[in-house]
């Protein structure tokens, strides 16, 4: 039985990626479940603050804050990139990052320079590989992303942003639209646009405390940290979904697999069988 | 039935109440701010404390901690945009305690490059949740 050990051997080294894979698929349906859901609940906050902030941008205050003041001449963008932590999630990354690179080259084309925040592993890697500017990351947000461990890096860029380092600030994450479909977008987070924040529902002349430059600092820094929450917590369900569906390619990949070597297992012992009679009846003919 | 106002605490992680109320009190950096319905329109920081809602038609005041974050009244209408908010019941006094207890003694190790304003800020919380613990406490025995 030439060559049939070697093919068990093989198909036994299938079925176990296939168990691997399969349980891959499980557990990411199981997260994306449960990323979905925070996606959900990040909602009302960022509807809340989403209008909070028009009524403010409408309201009359002798004070504009820089976010609101968009500037004549953009000679640095900076750009967030949010990315996975981890792999095998199908081409989510490669299109978000993809993205990102056309991005950098249209801007640098037109003599723009760019500053790079990383959020997530994957885009970390491939920024310092193409050389991006990083000006600051963060990797390990897991599952459940926590605002405690994104204001870090998002303060990084707004304070450039007020210092004049760079001119305007743009996000390119991975957007959740259903679990077979995500798709690569790129969005400009400052400065705000009034179209962005639609139109106040009424006019209100607030009273402000402590004061008024104090509490809107404070307001539309929270407002751009909550827009990039909802936009990690996007890009984890999109992870999530984008794996399952790559797991499950997999699994059956496997399984065709496995039926196509079990079908030539088959037949190498059935010709081993065949040999083997026919050497049986030849050796008798000889005897008799 | 007495007057009320939508009030909705929210955080960026979840939703924590949604209703109507009689009367709410909330730690504005400036003190403790108690609005009626038909307050003239404020925006507000909080700090680190305790909320309190008094429900229509019920004694009993819901109790929500928040550690900071952003108050906004308009007359029907008033946003709490907490930062981090957790139910009252839901905070473990011991993880406060043990919050309280780091922060103290990097405030007293000044060698250590902890961030002096940090540690304060940590502090501060961990005591607004002990006293919200305790108010809880009162009121339950």
């Amino acid at each position: 039985m030439a060559g049939s050990k070697e093919i068990r051997t093989k198909i036994k080294s299938v079925e176990n990626t296939r168990k691997i894979t399969k349980a891959m698929e499980m557990v990411a349906a199981s997260k994306m479940r449960r990323a979905q859901e925070r996606m959900r609940a990040a909602r009302p906050y960022a509807e809340k603050i989403r209008n909070v902030a028009a009524h403010l941008s409408h309201a009359h205050s002798e004070y504009k804050h820089p976010f609101l003041l968009a500037r004549d001449t953009v000679k640095t963008v900076g750009l967030i990139v949010i990315t996975s932590d981890k792999g095998l999630c199908g081409g989510l990354n490669t299109n978000v990052l993809r993205l990102a690179i056309s991005n950098m080259k249209s801007w640098e084309a037109e003599g723009k320079s760019v500053l790079v925040s990383a959020l997530g592993n994957k885009g970390l890697g491939f920024m310092n590989r193409v050389g991006g500017n990083i000006k600051s990351h963060i990797t390990g947000l897991g599952d459940a992303p926590q605002m405690e461990k994104l204001i870090g890096p998002i303060k990084v860029m707004l304070d450039a942003y007020v210092a004049g380092e760079i001119d305007a600030l743009y996000i390119s994450y991975t957007r959740f639209i259903n679990t077979m479909k995500q798709e690569a977008v790129s969005e400009q987070l400052l400065p705000l646009s009034g179209e962005q924040l639609g139109a106040a529902e009424g006019h209100w002349d607030y009273i402000y405390e402590p004061d008024a430059k104090l509490v809107i600092d404070d307001l539309l820094t929270r407002y751009v940290e909550s827009m990039v929450y909802s936009s990690v917590s996007e890009n984890i369900a999109s992870e999530q979904s984008a794996r399952m569906v790559a797991m499950k390619a997999a699994s059956d990949n496997a399984k065709t697999v496995i039926g196509e070597l079990k079908l030539v297992y088959n037949k190498a012992r059935q010709a081993a069988i065949t040999k083997e009679i026919s050497e049986i009846v030849g050796g008798a003919a000889a005897v008799a | 039935m007495a007057m009320t106002i939508h009030v909705d605490v929210v955080s960026a992680e979840t939703s924590i109440f949604s209703g109507l109320a009689e009367f709410v009190v909330a730690p504005a950096t400036l003190g403790e701010v108690g609005i009626f319905p038909r307050h003239a329109p404020l925006l507000s920081r909080i700090k680190p404390g305790a909320l309190r809602i008094k429900l229509p038609d019920e004694a009993e005041e819901v109790l929500i901690f928040v550690s900071g974050g952003l108050l906004e009244v308009q007359p029907n209408v008033i946003t709490v945009l907490a930062d981090t908010a957790i139910r009252g019941q839901d905070l473990d006094e011991a993880k406060a305690l043990e919050a309280k207890q780091a922060a103290e003694a990097a405030m007293k190790d000044k060698s250590s490059e902890v961030d002096y304003a940090r540690a304060q800020a940590e502090l501060m919380e961990a005591l607004a949740q002990l006293q919200t613990i305790q108010k809880l406490k009162k009121k339950t025995h």
